[in-house]
């Protein structure tokens, strides 16, 4: 398992470059994260991916697009202006989570 | 060593696009199309929807959240538990197919999927497109006031055939 210092800190991160670790991850990392992928992050980005992390703290996975939208209130629409293209991947790898398992 | 995911960004030029004919209106059949539709979608691939023959009461506003699943003329088709098949010469009998939509609706929302209106919404949203098709409309006697706000267009063959150049296609 690769080892990357993001943020000065050691972090383990997956072939993809996802981090595999929840207890590592801070908001320092995430900012680091986003701006690996060319994201400048404003607090509507910061209020998605606190409620993903809160999430997979209580369900044990990344919560879908879909999920994101019924269960924390952030519409499709608007995840795909904050994360353009790919809302799913993009915030999963900010919030320093696995990619969404589910397929909806 | 910082490894970054390939979120092919940069491939805007070249852009995969995806279009799907949704030509079945039973529950079961309509939803292979919304699955992968939206699933392009959050890849970031352009997505068309055509509707066309039955896949059109998807999106006729009289027909859509009634659609439904029979186990007529579905050799393969068990039930929910165990591997329990349903003998054809029962699938006929009154109530079967009310009785097995009920079902498959339920363990559709079990999952957290959408019913299909709202997964269109839902695709729509994601920036999906919907088209209707010229010649099912005219044999059903019906225009754009029929069908979702949303549909962007009732086109014919060759308008689809223009539109889709260079698109994968998945024919439902």
């Amino acid at each position: 398992m690769p080892v990357a210092t993001i943020a000065g800190q050691e972090i383990h991160i997956n072939d993809e470059g996802y981090l595999t670790e929840y207890d590592e991850w801070n908001e320092d990392v995430g900012q680091e994260l986003a701006q690996n992928i060319g994201i400048d992050m404003t607090d509507d980005h910061w209020a998605v991916i606190r409620f993903l992390r809160e999430d997979y703290k209580e369900k044990g996975e990344t919560a879908t697009t879909r999920r994101v939208d019924k269960v924390g209130g952030f519409p499709t629409k608007q995840q795909f202006q904050l994360f353009p293209k790919k809302p799913g991947k993009k915030m999963s790898y900010i919030a320093g989570l696995p990619k969404p398992h589910g397929c909806v | 060593m910082t490894i970054i995911p390939n979120f092919d960004d940069d491939d805007d030029d070249e852009g995969r696009k995806l279009a799907i004919i949704c030509s079945k209106g039973n529950l079961d059949m309509a939803y292979p199309g919304l699955v992968l539709g939206n699933a392009a979608l959050g890849e970031g691939v352009e997505t068309h929807l055509f509707f066309t023959f039955w896949g059109f009461d998807m999106i006729t506003k009289s027909r859509m959240h009634d659609l439904k699943f029979s186990p007529v003329g579905n050799t393969a088709m068990h039930l929910p538990m165990k591997d329990l098949r349903v003998p054809q010469a029962l699938a006929p009998m009154p109530g079967m197919t009310g009785m097995a939509t009920k079902k498959m609706k339920e363990q559709i929302a079990d999952l957290g999927i959408p019913e299909v209106p709202e997964f269109l919404d839902q695709i729509v949203a994601a920036g999906g497109h919907l088209w209707a098709c010229r010649m099912s409309a005219d044999m059903q006697d019906l225009d754009e006031t029929d069908l979702r706000d949303d549909v962007e267009g009732i086109i014919n063959a060759a308008d689809f055939m223009e539109m889709t150049k260079g698109a994968q296609l998945l024919f439902i």
